[in-house]
């Protein structure tokens, strides 16, 4: 009855080869962590997750220029993170010595928040700039950290 | 043919080292951040929004995004009475640079942030040929940008027009809600950037999130509800005409 079964032997033998085979080459050719969380490479949150920091975020600036901060403090601008204005600075806050911030524009900077439009919530103080400011530039009267006028400087002043 | 103990003695180292590979693939370990334990969303206050595209310029500085790339962006929204089923929508670069003064202050005007909305069942993710894009256990949608081919059928599928081809890589990217800083702790770039607090980070499955007492005191929305995509990017105060 199983005259023949050194047929069916090579048969299985081919196949396991084949099994084999495949075995080696789909291990190699998916990546080792391939259907850890799901079908994708596991392998990839840690790689997207390990890419540096580009803003350093207001509480890594405040550690060091605690003045500014304290500044800001007082006036309404407190809620305005120094990287909204300034750009991104991880690299200055890791070197400030050899990296330093751009000087920054604020006819540019100062309208891109102000300058009135009428999609802006009501409550939002904006000026139209060109009538506001003249052509002077903002921190000539402004103080960026704290930009409220006190209205009667002088007064202020002699009343002392 | 016989097996003899010559062809067991190559066979079996052969499928040991075999079975060496099929057995590996130890997790990536991730210091201090537990997977398991956030579930990401956004959330957008729109009645804030002053279309300053801080956030915009903040996503291009913080994600290396090409110019004419948007990973997020913000619209600007003019909607008049008698033709209130089609807003006018303009977004100028972006709004990477703010919005010029405007003539077109008749009507109802309002801005709308947009960014990828992070849903639960995306239909981006779904139609990956590779699985070279995915909804990480956390909550977040991201792209494997060495595994993805470029093929362009998520960008296709996002039914929120999220995703682009970035012109250098060839391949698919798009909003990863800063993965890189909320696992260590930080908030996405958007949200360090935003001065009105219109857009909050916000982790649903942490209890002590504000998100939660928002949540339950507002009404909000999400984008395109009839898709069924599970958008996790909540707008407040967002008008009915923003599509
Ligand atoms: C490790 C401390 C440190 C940190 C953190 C830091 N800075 Fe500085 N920063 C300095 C020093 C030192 C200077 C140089 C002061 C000088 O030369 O007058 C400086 C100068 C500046 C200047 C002025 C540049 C100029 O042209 O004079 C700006 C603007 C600034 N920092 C912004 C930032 C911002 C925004 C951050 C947060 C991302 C930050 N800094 C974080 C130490 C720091
Ligand atoms: C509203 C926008 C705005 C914000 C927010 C802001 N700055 Fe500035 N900052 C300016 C402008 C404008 C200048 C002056 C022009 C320049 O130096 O580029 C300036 C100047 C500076 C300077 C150098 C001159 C000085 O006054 O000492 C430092 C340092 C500085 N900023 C740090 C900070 C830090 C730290 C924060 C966050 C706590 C911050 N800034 C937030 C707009 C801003
Ligand atoms: C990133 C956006 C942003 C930028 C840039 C910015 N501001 Fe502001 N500004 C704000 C916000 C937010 C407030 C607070 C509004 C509120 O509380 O209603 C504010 C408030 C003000 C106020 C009102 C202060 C008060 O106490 O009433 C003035 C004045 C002002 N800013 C001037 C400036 C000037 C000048 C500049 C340029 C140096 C500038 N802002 C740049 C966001 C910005
Ligand atoms: C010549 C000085 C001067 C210059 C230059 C100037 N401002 Fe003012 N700004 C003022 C004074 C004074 C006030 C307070 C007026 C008031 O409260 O009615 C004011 C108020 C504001 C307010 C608050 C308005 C409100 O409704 O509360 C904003 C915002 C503002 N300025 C933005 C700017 C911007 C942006 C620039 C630059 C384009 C600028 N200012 C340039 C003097 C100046």
């Amino acid at each position: 009855m199983f005259k023949d079964i050194e047929h069916l032997i090579r048969l299985a033998v081919v196949m396991l080869i084949a099994l084999i085979v495949f075995i080696v080459v789909r291990a190699h050719v998916v990546p080792r962590s391939f259907g850890q969380y799901g079908h994708y490479r596991g392998a990839a949150l840690g790689e997207i997750a390990s890419r540096p920091v580009a803003l350093a975020g207001h509480e890594a600036c405040e550690t060091c220029h605690s003045d500014v901060a304290d500044l800001k403090k007082q006036g309404k601008h407190v809620v305005v993170a120094c990287e909204a204005c300034h750009g991104a600075a991880a690299n200055h806050a890791d070197d400030p010595g050899s990296i330093k911030p751009a000087k920054l524009d604020t006819a540019i900077l100062c309208a891109r928040c102000h300058e009135a439009n009428s999609a802006k919530p009501r409550g939002f103080p904006q000026v139209v700039t060109a009538d506001h400011a003249n052509g002077v530039a903002c921190d000539t009267c402004h103080q960026p950290h704290r930009p409220k006028i006190d209205l009667q400087p002088e007064t202020k002043g002699t009343k002392k | 043919m016989k097996i003899t103990r010559r062809h067991l003695l190559v066979l079996m180292p052969a499928a040991a080292v075999a079975w060496k590979f099929v057995l590996a693939g130890t997790p990536e370990a991730s210091p201090n951040y537990q997977l398991t334990e956030h579930w990401w969303a956004m959330l957008m206050d729109l009645t804030k929004c002053i279309g300053c595209g801080s956030c915009v310029r903040a996503c291009a500085q913080e994600n290396d995004v090409p110019d004419g790339y948007y990973r997020t962006w913000v619209e600007r929204y003019h909607v008049t009475d008698w033709k209130i089923e089609r807003p006018q929508v303009e977004s100028p670069d972006g709004a990477k640079q703010g919005f010029p003064a405007n003539e077109l202050s008749d009507g109802k005007n309002f801005f709308v942030p947009k960014l990828c909305n992070h849903c639960a069942d995306s239909p981006c993710t779904q139609v990956c040929p590779v699985g070279a894009t995915f909804i990480s256990p956390d909550g977040v949608v991201l792209v494997d940008k060495n595994y993805c081919l470029g093929c362009r059928y998520c960008v296709q599928a996002c039914p929120y027009g999220c995703r682009f081809i970035n012109p250098k890589t060839m391949t698919a990217e798009k909003c990863t809600l800063c993965y890189h800083r909320i696992t260590k702790g930080l908030t996405t770039a958007c949200c360090e950037a935003c001065p009105t607090g219109t857009r909050q980070l916000a982790d649903l499955k942490n209890p002590k999130d504000p998100i939660h007492e928002f949540l339950k005191t507002h009404s909000v929305q999400i984008l395109k509800p009839h898709m069924a995509t599970g958008a996790k990017v909540f707008y407040n105060g967002m008008d009915g005409s923003v599509r």
